[in-house]
């Protein structure tokens, strides 16, 4: 049975895994991470041009704002304020309405500062953005923004670049459920595992950068998440068995050689 | 040496030079900026790409000028 669209914001898309843009060693091998990982959604940063560096080549020189959607992110503010700014700088350059919001509270956890999450989110969504916003995994939270306006929601599995997975799947099972809007786990993710877990447990979507940028071999890990988002996705949809703390035989009981 | 300061602007936070009113477009030239990959603010707000060869920048204006770089 076909599996229904992926869908933000009126946008549909094939895949289910959406990758950021930092940390990789150059624009080349950003591009081939990007293309290995078969995502079509690929977040970036909002930053000043280097006035003094002329002719530098530009990100989308290397990822085309036609074959890709161009999801700016506004990290690196702390307050709701800079985080529209941001936003409103990132639609002139016209990749479209779409953009991860990220308002950070605390710079050794990089946790969002959830209420200037949902000042900025508000501001926002009455300005047409299609906002999709980095939250904790608290599900108050989550629908608050979802009741905003947001076009989904993006709860952390665990702080960003720590690798350490889901950890609170019980949080991210009782956001699933309230929601109306696609859920996608952003942050936190260190391995296919993780990316399995998240699809496995109902999201529509994963969102990484450290975990294939950070890789040994980013190309390989690109792949990797790429399988463990699809076959996460097919497991749910096949619909998995129960868990029993004891045995079922897999073999008959009956018709033993005696 | 003449006075840097009243024909100058702040570009992205540092004084640059300017030689009298410039429009948008002739500063992206001269910074070697392609317009497609860029976003400029003016005095705080924003200018639309629409308007960048009407828009003049003159001595002290604040010029920010952002694109889009790698993060996650």
């Amino acid at each position: 049975m076909q599996d229904t669209p992926f869908e933000l914001g009126g946008l549909k898309f094939q895949s289910r895994l959406i990758v950021g843009t930092g940390k990789y060693r150059d624009f080349a091998e950003t591009k081939a991470a990007v293309e290995a990982s078969g995502a079509e959604i690929v977040t970036v940063a909002v930053r000043r041009v280097n006035i003094t560096d002329r002719g530098k080549e530009n990100l989308l020189d290397y990822l085309d704002p036609k074959r890709y959607q161009i999801l700016p992110n506004t990290a690196g503010c702390f307050t709701a304020d800079e985080a529209v700014r941001t936003c409103r700088l990132a639609r002139e350059v016209g990749v479209g309405e779409l953009v991860k919001l990220e308002v950070i509270g605390d710079k050794r956890t990089l946790f969002p500062d959830v209420v200037a999450t949902i000042e900025a989110a508000r501001v926002l969504v009455k300005e047409g953005f299609k906002v999709m916003p980095y939250a904790t995994d608290d599900p108050v939270t989550c629908l608050r923004l979802q009741e905003i306006g947001c076009v989904a929601v993006m709860p952390l599995a665990a702080p960003i670049g720590s690798g350490l997975g889901i950890r609170n799947p019980f949080n991210l099972a009782i956001i699933l459920e309230q929601a109306k809007v696609p859920v996608i786990v952003d942050a936190g993710v260190g391995t296919a595992s993780d990316a399995a877990e998240a699809m496995e447990l109902g999201c529509d979507g994963v969102l990484m950068n450290t975990a294939i940028a950070g890789a040994k071999d980013p190309l390989a890990m690109a792949l990797a998440m790429k399988l463990a988002v699809e076959a996460g996705r097919l497991a749910y949809r096949a619909g998995r068995i129960e868990r029993k703390l004891y045995a079922t035989a897999s073999s008959p009981l009956t018709g033993l050689i005696g | 040496m003449s006075d840097s300061i009243a024909t100058s602007i702040t570009l992205n936070g540092d004084p640059y030079p300017l030689d009298g009113d410039t429009a948008l477009t002739a500063l992206l030239e001269r910074l070697n900026m392609r317009r497609s990959r860029v976003a400029v603010e003016l005095n705080h707000e924003i200018v639309p790409r629409a308007r960048y060869e009407e828009t003049m920048i003159r001595a002290g204006d604040h010029v920010e000028i952002i694109n889009f770089v790698g993060g996650g």
